[in-house]
């Protein structure tokens, strides 16, 4: 599904290389994490994945069920199927929540061809999945993130993945900020939609989103390369030990 | 500025007193204004109060030739149940106007009646124009005030249920100057909602004189088109008696030069006067707002909320003041002027002032110029919103502290996609 080979992504504006040869397969109906310590390249991963500005791809490629989406605009990305659910979702006074919504379901609609949802059905379908969510219908009508929680925002985040039916969803340190039930809510969304079209990388610094979300593959990642892929157990060593010991073993 | 080359030979526009209308109600109003216009002479490019903005295309003589850009979708008010009162090129048209047999107001028109001995309006016809020469000299009013033939007086009695649409239409002339004065008396607990809309003329000077008595209420809303090359200046004095409101809302797209001054007196105890703006223009695009709020008496509640959308070197002035007399307790005053800048070309210019003598009251003030938000425009497209929508979506958005101000949803509604037009047309 997501194919990244030798990527290597510099800052736009300084001489700095922050991605230094990422190679990384995500195969449809598999979840991988990817753990690693501050400042190892995570967020920058996902950002130049979803065509943030202020990157340079110095080499490599990445290809989305093989189409090319480095040179896409994110718009291109997300209606390809592409989804990232922000470590810092933004707030954007004065748009609806629903109004959000409905404008990117039916842009993305748009852009893939497909005939745009109405009104009437849109409300139906974001009712019922705001509601697994638990999602109020105060929430909807609010501006986007606006004085929301630090939860509400992750499960807004969710909500939108929910309704956009992406085919690769890129979850960007969504446990961070989250308590214990939150997180719980928030993993059973992920969980629901997990399917064996669609494809999960989960960036995340902790193992206990994995208790709930779990990884099929668990790479960790540091200085800008995955220096180690394993199962499920590599995240329990690192919960157990840190990064130190595989820092070194690469060191060494 | 708009109108970057000013030349000294221009010929000002002057007042021939023997031209007045010497006779009936308005004549010692009219031998008033022309003195002080003599006296005091038209706005100057180094006046102050027109720092910002030139005032010689509105001075001048010469009306420039404006083309008129023909609206696809009608009148902007078509879907509204309204009374149409149709001014061409500033004229009057009674055959393209509905007549108004209610009994809740009386209305005439200057033209009809600005020649007989007694008139209601006699007693407040320039008056308020009068008051709003101190403490800053309005003479491009005055002049309106010593000269105008045209316009409405409106004396409202009641309730009036159907908003009265004062409709400005282009004639067939490309430098049309349209001069209209309207006077308006609401009798103490009735209501009137006054629509503005249409390019006037190639140039335009308008004042609208509103006297509110206690209780009364005007709903004001403002749309003069959208020819890019337009003039016009505009004067709202309004007067507030006791527990009176005011609610004056301005849509301006497009225009050379529009300079649109409001200002209000609250006389009267628990009145409300709300001031608010939405603005969109690009290239030449020159719009002044300019606002004088006056607090003399107690809890009284003000609000200017203005927000300007500048593209490709348009510029925004916003000049809003508030004056909080002595004794004026409980004054309750808010200011907030803001502009979106989509380009590094545009300009934003804004002189907020607050002046108080009154030591228990509340007001603050804000003035703020930025460009599109980019963590929110790329969270927009993240999500498969193209780029061009995203940032319509965002400028709306930015306007919409400006929009709430308006009580009806249903205008609100019409004015919103008023402006999603305009922004589509220049999304390409």
């Amino acid at each position: 599904m997501l194919e990244i080979k030798n990527l290597h992504v510099k800052l736009e504006e300084e001489e700095k290389q922050i991605l230094k040869g990422v190679d990384l397969t995500v195969e449809a109906g598999k979840v991988h994490a990817i753990m690693g310590p501050n400042g190892s390249g995570k967020s920058t991963l996902s950002y130049v994945l979803s065509g943030r500005d202020g990157y340079e791809v110095t080499d490599g490629s990445a290809s989305l069920a093989g189409d090319d989406i480095l040179d896409m605009e994110p718009e291109e990305r997300a209606a390809a199927g592409l989804f990232l659910a922000f470590q810092y979702p933004v707030e954007i006074p004065g748009v609806g929540n629903m109004t959000f919504l409905r404008t990117a379901v039916n842009a993305q609609r748009k852009a893939r061809g497909q005939e745009e949802m109405s009104a009437t059905e849109f409300l139906k379908v974001v009712r019922a999945k705001a509601k697994d969510l638990k999602i109020d219908a105060d929430m909807l009508k609010r501006p986007v993130n606006v004085g929301f929680s630090g939860g509400e925002k992750k499960r807004n985040e969710i909500l939108q993945m929910a309704m956009l039916e992406p085919r690769m969803c890129i979850l960007d340190e969504t446990d961070s900020g989250l308590d214990v039930d939150a997180m719980k809510l928030v993993a059973q969304g992920v969980n629901a939609l997990r399917d064996e079209g669609r494809g999960f990388l989960v960036i995340t610094h902790y193992q206990r989103l994995l208790d709930h979300i779990k990884p099929d593959v668990v790479h960790i990642m540091a200085d800008g390369r995955i220096i180690k892929t394993g199962g499920p157990e590599l995240a329990l060593e690192v919960e157990n030990n840190g990064y130190v010991d595989l820092l070194e073993g690469v060191a060494g | 500025m708009s109108n970057a080359n000013p030349s000294p030979a221009r010929a000002e526009l002057s007042i021939d007193k023997t031209a007045l209308i010497t006779e009936g109600w308005s004549a010692s109003a009219r031998l008033r204004a022309a003195d002080g216009v003599l006296q005091q002479g038209l706005p100057q490019p180094r006046d102050e109060y027109w720092k910002y903005t030139r005032p010689q295309s509105l001075t001048q003589t010469t009306t420039p030739s404006v083309s008129h850009l023909e609206e696809d979708n009608g009148e902007l008010f078509a879907d509204l149940d309204v009374l149409k009162l149709v001014f061409v090129d500033g004229i009057f048209d009674a055959a393209q106007s509905d007549v108004a047999e209610d009994e809740s107001f009386d209305l005439e028109m200057l033209s009809d009646v600005k020649d007989v001995d007694i008139h209601w309006a006699g007693s407040l016809y320039g008056t308020l124009e009068a008051k709003g020469q101190t403490p800053v000299p309005r003479t491009l009013a005055q002049y309106n005030t010593a000269v105008a033939e045209q316009g409405i007086l409106l004396h409202v009695k009641g309730e009036v249920q159907r908003p009265i649409n004062l409709i400005y239409k282009r004639g067939t002339s490309a430098q049309s100057d349209a001069l209209l004065h309207h006077t308006i008396k609401i009798d103490a607990g009735a209501s009137v909602t006054v629509l503005e809309t249409g390019p006037v003329g190639a140039r335009a000077n308008i004042v609208m004189e509103v006297d509110l008595g206690e209780g009364a209420s005007l709903n004001h809303i403002r749309s003069l088109g959208r020819d890019a090359e337009r003039l016009s200046v505009s004067h709202v004095f309004a007067r507030l008696s006791s527990q009176s409101q005011l609610k004056s809302f301005s849509l301006t797209m497009n225009g050379a030069l529009t300079r649109h001054e409001t200002v209000v007196e609250i006389n009267g105890d628990d009145a409300i006067a709300h001031v608010a703006g939405a603005s969109v223009g690009d290239r030449g695009f020159h719009n002044d707002d300019t606002v004088f709020v006056t607090h003399d008496a107690l809890r009284g509640e003000s609000r200017q909320v203005f927000k300007k959308v500048l593209r490709n070197g348009a510029t925004g002035v916003f000049q809003g003041k508030i004056l909080v007399k002595d004794g004026a307790q409980k004054t309750d005053g808010y200011q907030i002027s803001q502009a979106l800048l989509l380009d590094e070309d545009s300009q934003f210019l804004a002189k907020p002032e607050l002046e108080i003598y009154a030591d228990d009251v509340a007001c603050s003030h804000g003035s703020t110029s930025g460009a599109i938000d980019e963590d929110a425009l790329f969270y927009l497209r993240a999500r498969g919103v193209p780029h061009k929508t995203a940032t319509n979506l965002l400028t709306l958005a930015f306007l919409a502290e400006a929009v709430e101000e308006i009580e009806d949803a249903h205008i609100a509604e019409i004015l919103v996609t008023a402006i999603e037009g305009w922004l589509e047309r220049r999304s390409g």
